[in-house]
């Protein structure tokens, strides 16, 4: 062929190409899924009382906003909030703000940096200021690295069971549940490996907050 | 390392070794226009696009025109693609009107898109609107990965061609290979993966009030149907900015397992199409040995080096041992349903292929578990590889180290029965060096001026590592990245993180056509060159391509050129971090 011709052939090609690979394609998946799969599709919404509350695979803030003199405090712009004790809290987070699923990113925090350690140790630092006082044996050495680490999405919905343990201690004391109860539920929201090889055990920490509140009516 | 993790790797790959042969021998017939079972669905669509796109596929293609084929094929998609991303404001499928990205940063995803790479200046769920991701991203994630299927085939054809130049029909090669193998697998895929929480939806993003009260936003968007194809093509650029890390993407272990075997399944099966083709089984599962060694080698440094720890963990307390309930290693950057196993597994097959897709920060690997990636990358990606690349610069190996074992044995190198000459091995070696000299010259260039250093992120050697990555990664067309570089004026929520860094932007752009393009005219004309090359009969001079020492002295040429040439850049940047606990 000429390269005029095959200049022509080029085009019609990528044409038909993006007609069927960009356009038939994507729609007609989504068509099917729509239909086959609508709950994983449209991603695994909870709602509570009718409300959308969430996804059970993106991970979300159990939080409130710092208020100070009747206002809420931002830093650059974005409200502060502290953790909600009464809550499981999720995996420390590097979006802005933390678990925001609109605009996910990674830490990107080096292996040898000071900057990390820094990190990672505030993120220790909180984690027992929050846990400790209701866990009177946890210290710096028994904290799970799931809980100092930040995740890679920002957005981890489950973190470790040892996490999940520890946490328990906390939420059980202050919701005035027997905290075998509280173990109880984690292993009921404790997901395991996929078909028992793949992947790492973990506990999806909405479904196990959204259980909790259902147990004691959101005390 | 526990049991459970390593059980893990091999049912992965005993996996891939069963696919190998099936697929291979499958792709065998697609491509020597033998009967397929999808032609009696497919047949007569693929006739219809032939008289769309008005191509004689009848006509066989000498190199030269095959190539020009394939160039002017590419031109067509650069050209679609960048008008599609630049004109967002006028799409439909755009709920949440995004504005296009500026032309810096559109030109470097368009290239990278085009050339298989699918390096990412942009935050997926802040810049691009669905129509970009579907009619954009995605069809190039299709085509991108049937040029090289194409250009793989037709150095086969040159290699076992016994009468006259052609080397097969492009138009033909790439409908077939869309039609017949990408398409079937990506839509059989897609559904798996939504049926285990991927998600496909053209609806609005998502706004939610916690259990707290408070108020938080979720991108969503046709998620699966691009999925699919980013790991099946090698292509690696994903949906959201997280990548293979984002819940929507990639949400549980079995997943994460799923979207390797699609990665690896192509570029492992090709070495039985090659096989099948060449007439020799043998001489396929060599090349396949070849690889699984250097697979096997980097999974282990990758997973035993997370599971160690970094020194900022170690020094702010933290300890990284494995106990019950807890994965221990270092989780900074990963995801917990995949812990230390899964994301070692997962990213050495993502970046010992062209594919770049990650499930967990790189920039936070260990120093040693950093390697392991630019090691990957450094072969030239040829542990399997990109789909179709990896085995065209595979090939381009077997020539080298036929040549290399011919003057240790005194002898003339002869591959399959061809006389190697010194034509074949200038072009072989020229295909082979494009790509580190782009990438070590662009590093320099991006090291030694400021408008390269503003991008970095870490201080110390992980800067460097994060600079060298970013050239090693888009000259390889891998895509992968230690994402501190330039990540850090992106993402940011109303599509304000499209910023470009205008020297990142053009260099990565520069390396990623030239060395995609580069090689692929390389190994056009080697074809064209051994094609109609008279063939003489096995004899006992001859030196084996199948066996065992065949292997070992591949595996030897692809360290000695290919790794060797990075092992100044290896030593400043992850090794200097694994041999101390310093803190920069």
């Amino acid at each position: 062929m000429s390269i005029p011709r095959n200049a022509l052939t080029a085009a019609l090609a990528i044409i038909v190409m993006t007609v069927l690979l960009g356009v038939v394609y994507p729609l007609a998946i989504t068509g099917i899924s729509q239909v086959a799969f609508p709950g994983n599709a449209n991603g695994q919404k909870v709602y509570v009382n009718g409300k959308l509350v969430g996804s059970k695979i993106i991970g979300q803030q159990f939080a409130t906003p710092v208020v100070k003199n009747g206002k809420p405090v931002e830093e650059e712009g974005v409200p502060v909030t502290t953790p909600d004790p009464r809550y499981f809290q999720t995996r420390p987070s590097a979006t802005v703000p933390p678990d925001n699923a609109a605009a996910t990113t990674f830490s990107n925090l080096g292996p040898n940096n000071k900057s990390t350690e820094e990190e990672i140790a505030a993120n220790i630092k909180a984690y027992l200021e929050l846990n400790a006082p209701y866990d009177p044996g946890l210290s710096t050495a028994n904290v799970p690295v799931d809980a100092a680490d930040s995740s890679a999405s920002g957005i981890d919905p489950e973190i470790s069971q040892a996490n999940a343990r520890i946490q328990a201690h906390r939420v059980a004391a202050i919701r005035h549940v027997p905290l075998t109860q509280v173990l109880g539920l984690i292993s009921n929201y404790t997901t395991g490996r996929s078909l028992g090889i793949f992947g790492e055990p973990g506990v999806d920490v909405l479904e196990l907050n959204l259980a909790l509140d259902r147990l004691t009516g959101g005390h | 390392m526990t049991l459970q993790g390593w059980v893990q790797i091999v049912v992965f790959f005993a996996i891939i070794v069963a696919i190998t042969p099936v697929l291979g021998g499958y792709m065998a017939r697609v491509y020597t226009g033998q009967h397929v079972f999808l032609a009696r669905v497919l047949g007569p669509f693929e006739r219809g696009i032939y008289r769309v796109i008005r191509a004689d596929v009848r006509r066989e293609q000498d190199w030269k025109a095959y190539a020009a084929s394939v160039m002017l094929f590419s031109l067509a998609g650069w050209l679609l693609m960048y008008l599609i991303l630049r004109t967002q404001t006028l799409h439909p499928f755009n709920p949440e009107g995004f504005h296009s990205a500026p032309w810096n940063v559109t030109f470097n995803t368009v290239t990278s898109f085009l050339t298989n790479t699918n390096w990412q200046y942009y935050g997926g769920e802040t810049t691009m609107s669905y129509f970009s991701q579907m009619a954009g991203l995605t069809v190039q994630n299709f085509v991108s990965a049937a040029v090289g299927i194409c250009v793989a085939v037709a150095l086969i054809r040159g290699i076992i061609g016994r009468n006259g130049k052609g080397l097969g029909n492009f138009w033909q090669d790439l409908v077939r290979t869309v039609l017949y193998v990408l398409l079937p697998i990506a839509v059989l895929g897609a559904l798996v993966l939504v049926s285990q929480g991927a998600i496909q939806t053209l609806g609005h993003y998502l706004s939610f009030t916690g259990p707290t009260g408070l108020e938080g936003h979720m991108a969503v968007g046709p998620v699966a149907s691009q999925e699919v194809i980013k790991n099946l093509g090698t292509n690696g650029g994903g949906f959201f900015n997280t990548n293979g890390a984002h819940p929507f993407e990639n949400p549980n272990g079995l997943t994460n397992i799923f979207e390797i075997l699609l990665v690896f399944c192509i570029p492992a099966s090709l070495t039985a199409t090659y096989g099948r083709m060449v007439g020799s089984r043998r001489q396929g599962w060599a090349l396949f040995a070849a690889m699984t060694v250097m697979f096997v080698v980097g999974v282990a440094v990758l997973y035993a080096a997370e599971v160690h720890g970094t020194p900022a963990q170690h020094a702010a307390g933290l300890h990284t041992q494995v106990y019950s309930g807890s994965t221990g290693g270092n989780m900074e950057g990963k995801e917990q349903r995949f812990g230390i196993a899964g994301s070692a597994l997962f990213n050495t097959v993502t970046t010992d292929t062209s594919t770049g897709a990650v499930n967990a920060a790189f920039d936070s690997l260990t120093g040693l578990g950093g390697a392991v990636p630019m090691a990957n990358l450094a072969t030239g990606e040829v542990i399997f590889g990109g789909v179709g690349s990896g085995l065209y610069v595979m090939l381009l190996y077997v020539l080298l180290a036929v040549f290399i074992g011919g003057l240790m044995v005194g002898r003339t190198p002869e591959m399959l029965g061809k006389k190697i000459e010194a034509r074949e091995i200038k072009l072989a070696s020229l295909g082979i060096l494009i790509t580190p000299l782009t990438a070590l010259i662009s590093t320099a260039l991006a090291i030694a001026d400021h408008a390269g250093r503003v991008s970095i992120f870490n201080k110390g050697p992980q800067g460097f590592s994060e600079t060298f990555y970013a050239y090693l990664s888009q000259s390889n067309n891998n895509g992968s990245a230690f994402a501190g570089y330039t990540g850090f004026i992106q993402p940011n929520a109303g599509n304000v993180g499209s910023h470009g860094i205008t020297f990142a932007d053009l260099l990565g752009g520069f390396d990623l056509a030239f060395a995609r393009y580069a090689p692929i005219l390389f190994v056009l004309a080697v074809a064209g060159s051994l094609a109609g090359k008279r063939v003489s009969p096995a004899g006992l001079g001859t030196m084996r391509t199948d066996n065992p020492t065949f292997v070992v002295l591949l595996i030897g040429v692809i360290i000695l050129v290919g790794a060797l040439t990075f092992f100044p850049a290896l030593l400043v940047g992850p090794i200097v971090q694994s041999l101390t606990g310093h803190l920069y």
